[in-house]
């Protein structure tokens, strides 16, 4: 169902246009409208409107755990509980809340970025949608009977065998199985989508970083997601018709899950984060006025990643019994994948240099991200280390790690792309003034909340555990990354509040607010139910340079006016 | 801020490694792995330090690099952008030395590897061994089994006696742990003797510690495995050869006497 473009017609302004032909279906409105749409815009939005209710349930999650922790022998939560609340948050966090998340900016932004009027299948696309909606419905409803508490790894035989009562672990398997359906079969249509239907003159080598960062994903879903779709669906006939693939007592291996769970459990943690380098190279060069340096280098290295990304798993085993060779391999790939990761940074950075750096709030968002996430890059090649692994895995200082990487890596990037596009989706600003505080309160909390968490891994405490004795001297440490949460939160908690305030009293912010490189910023604001009325030829990777300066001076020549 | 800029990643370098040399007790567990009970434990930590370093030399490098743009072509003092798009010379230069850096960090952990795993055979001492009643079966290395279950660790000493939670090892002898479960995954963790190794059914992990000087060692399982994962604790104490014999001849009567005493009430 792609557009077809065929005039090549100069209208007044002088800037070589396509027009498009197709008229639009007439548009619902009220609920129904948003429930039966089709529309790649208003899909992206019920994604992140969802999904950011999920997050709201999630930092509930965390900051319970938080509390519990904030004393030794405390008793907010029973052991039971606690596992319950430690297997939602990760759980929601990771399928319900930041893979969503990208699903709902890449849907709204990419066929925008790329000239296009939908997305290749706009039905299967809200299909995606509803499925997504039903594995959070599935998960969450066994709230009220039991829910899973095995963690968001489920590791085999506490999962598989009669070790917890209850049926929550089922629950955890449908939500996978379900997300996993909206996932794989979103991804299908992003690639799609980028591969078809970018507009005239839009090559490979023009594709904007974030539509790359979006491929790259795409490709990691569709690899390693049928894997544990595949992996959950042996646990589920394990638990229930007798089956014995984890079993050790019939034969089974308890490892074969670990090992299946983290071909697809590393990989996913870049694609969680893939999509929020491809926000840092869309804000870095628009607030620094300079373009993104190294387009080639920065769109290599996403696919570099995708790559590398399915050749590490067992660095999360590196404590269970391996040989020696396989060891050395996972740690010599775990290595390696630094490489283009502390690429991407430099090239960053080098964007920043010699720049005329505008201070908004995406900027602040991206810089907290380079600083944040580098370090938690930097413990990544730590734990490569298999001998220094298995003194700090499992314990706060892999939380403090993949929070690191998670939240001041991926959230981060996910803040930068809210304050980035809330201009475009809804036509006004989001409260600057707003916005920075709510950075401020995020990179502080933050810190407090998950730097101190590395010393109290390296002095003992494993992760998962719901409490512990005063005579290990963890209070002090556990009390101030439990302050923190809650400055976090706040923080995360205003910029909540002035999307709401936002929407009605913001300032207007027109079609192209940031001076922006990428074709989005062509369509207006918020862009109508087709898009673009006429798209534009695309003559290099910042189209929008051009398409600004031809509007400039038809304006000036006088035969554009309206 | 400019002229303090350069300066950071220098002070920052000198207070890492004032922590890490020279307060070197202090600095275990706040910014280093815990050491001081078995050579494996001391090994991961000294290799830790030197990766430490190197990694904050790069954070440090990178997060003023940052900054350092960041104040310095802000608009208001920069208000022209330089239009570069890349330089491949500089891109390359940096690819390359990423990669040698990388290379050196594993180069230099593969060289230590080999005493963090194995247990260094001259450095046995067979006096410690003999006087542990460690016959010359085991080669002067005791072995224990290590048995993982919800919620307890369970040691099988070679001379059959058990004991549950805590372990009694000889000071100066090699131990070499073998360990597994009798259900569910669990981790045998005792920071101040080295990493830790998953206890998972049907698979054995192998591990080794020396204990330096008598005392107690603290640790908990480090693998959710149930409910009362968090109160799964283990310890061992380490104690001279000659009261290890003892205990352990002891342990194996008691337990002895306990089979006998449910036989006969049966
Ligand atoms: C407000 C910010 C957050 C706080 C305070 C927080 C706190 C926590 C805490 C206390 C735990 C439990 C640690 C343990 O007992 O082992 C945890 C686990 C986890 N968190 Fe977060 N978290 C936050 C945000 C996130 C985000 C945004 C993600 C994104 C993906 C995330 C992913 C996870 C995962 C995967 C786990 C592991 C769950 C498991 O062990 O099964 N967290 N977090
Ligand atoms: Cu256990
Ligand atoms: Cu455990």
């Amino acid at each position: 169902m792609s557009t077809r473009t065929s005039l090549d017609v100069r209208i007044g302004t002088g800037v070589p246009l396509l027009v498009a032909d197709r008229v639009d279906p007439p548009t619902r409105h009220g609920w129904v409208g948003w429930v039966t749409t089709t529309d790649h815009k208003r899909i992206g939005i019920l994604y992140l409107v969802t999904a950011f209710g999920f997050m709201a349930l999630g930092g509930i999650e965390a900051l319970l755990m938080r509390t519990q922790l904030a004393q030794p022998g405390n008793t907010v939560l029973s052991p039971q509980a606690y596992n319950e609340v430690l297997t939602m948050h990760g759980t929601t966090m990771v399928f319900l809340v930041v893979m969503p998340l990208w699903a709902g900016f890449a849907n709204y932004v990419v066929p925008l970025q790329i000239g296009a009027r939908d997305m290749a299948f706009p039905k299967m696309n809200a299909f995606s949608y509803w499925m997504y909606v039903a594995g959070g419905i599935v998960f969450y409803g066994s709230v009220f009977f039991s829910p899973p508490e095995a963690g968001w790894t489920s590791y085999t035989p506490l999962s598989s065998g009669p070790y917890i009562p209850g049926n929550g672990t089922d629950a955890w398997i449908y939500l996978i199985h379900l997300t996993g359906i909206s996932s794989i079969l979103g991804s299908l249509n992003i690639m799609v989508t980028i591969s078809n239907m970018r507009a005239r003159g839009m090559g490979w080598g023009r594709l904007p970083l974030f539509c790359w960062s979006m491929v790259a994903q795409a490709v990691m879903i569709l690899l390693t997601l049928p894997v544990i779709a595949g992996a959950v669906t042996l646990l589920l006939t394990d638990r229930h018709f007798g089956t014995c693939f984890y079993d050790p007592h019939c034969g089974g291996s308890a490892l074969l899950w670990q090992h299946l769970f983290w071909f697809f459990g590393h990989p996913e943690v870049y694609i969680m984060i893939l999509p929020a380098f491809g926000v840092i190279s869309e804000v870095l060069p628009v607030f620094a006025r300079k373009p993104i340096f190294g387009y080639k280098a920065i769109a290599a290295s996403s696919l570099g990643i995708a790559f590398l990304s399915m050749l590490v798993w067992a660095h999360h085993m590196f404590a269970t019994p391996l040989p020696a060779i396989a060891l050395a391999f996972f740690m010599l790939t775990s290595m390696l994948i630094a490489i283009p990761t502390g690429v991407k940074i430099l090239n960053w950075i080098a964007t920043l240099f010699r720049g005329s750096i505008v201070f908004r709030t995406p900027l602040y968002f991206a810089a907290g991200f380079l600083v944040l996430f580098t370090l938690g890059g930097i413990t990544g090649v730590m734990l490569a280390i298999y001998p220094i692994d298995r003194q700090v895995t499992d314990t706060y200082f892999v939380v403090a790690h993949f929070h690191f990487v998670l939240v001041a890596g991926a959230v981060s990037g996910i803040m930068a792309a809210l304050y980035y596009w809330f201009p475009k989706m809804t036509g006004r600003f989001l409260s600057e003034r707003m916005g920075k505080l709510s950075f401020w309160l995020q990179f502080v909390g933050f810190l407090a909340t998950f730097l101190i968490q590395h010393s109290l891994g390296l002095s003992g405490m494993p992760r998962r555990v719901y409490s512990y004795r005063a005579d290990t001297g963890w209070g002090v440490d556990n009390l101030i990354s439990t302050i923190g949460a809650f400055i976090l939160a706040t923080g995360v908690l205003l910029t909540l509040v002035n999307v709401m305030w936002s929407l009605r009293t913001g300032a207007k912010a027109g079609p192209d607010p940031w001076k922006a490189n990428t074709l989005e910023w062509f369509a207006p604001s918020p862009p109508p139910a087709h898009n673009f009325d006429v798209t534009p030829v695309v003559r290099s990777v910042e189209p929008m340079r051009e398409l600004r300066r031809q509007i400039r001076t038809a304006h000036r020549s006088g035969d554009g006016d309206e | 801020m400019a002229s303090v800029a350069p300066r950071l990643p220098a002070v920052a370098l000198i207070t890492v490694i004032a922590y890490a040399f020279d307060c070197d007790f202090a600095a275990a567990g706040a910014l280093l792995p815990e050491r001081g009970g078995s050579p494996n434990a001391d090994r991961i930590a000294s290799l830790y330090t030197v990766v430490l370093i190197l990694a904050a030399v790069v954070f440090v490098g990178v997060t003023v690099a940052l900054a350092f743009a960041l104040v310095r072509y802000r608009s208001t003092r920069s208000p022209t952008a330089a239009q570069i798009r890349g330089n491949t010379r500089l891109e390359i230069a940096w690819t390359v030395a990423a990669t040698g850096l990388i290379v050196f960090i594993a180069v230099f952990s593969l060289t230590k590897f080999g005493a963090i795993e194995h247990p260094d055979r001259a450095e046995a001492n067979p006096a410690a061994a003999s006087e542990a009643g460690i016959g010359d079966a085991g080669h002067g290395v005791l072995h224990i089994r290590v048995v993982g279950r919800q919620y307890i660790w369970m040691f099988q000493y070679p001379n059959g006696a058990t004991s549950f939670q805590e372990m009694v090892a000889p000071v100066g002898v090699t131990v070499e742990l073998d360990i597994s479960s009798r259900d569910v995954a669990h981790s045998w963790w005792i920071p101040k003797l080295g990493g830790k190794f998953d206890a998972i059914p049907g698979y054995v992990s192998h591990t080794w510690f020396r204990l330096e000087r008598a005392g107690l060692y603290r640790g908990q399982c480090a693998e959710l495995c149930g409910r009362n994962h968090a109160d799964m604790t283990a310890q061992v104490r380490a104690v001279a050869p000659a009261e290890y014999a003892r205990w352990v001849a002891r342990q194996k009567r008691l337990i002895a006497a306990a089979d006998r005493a449910r036989d006969d009430s049966r």
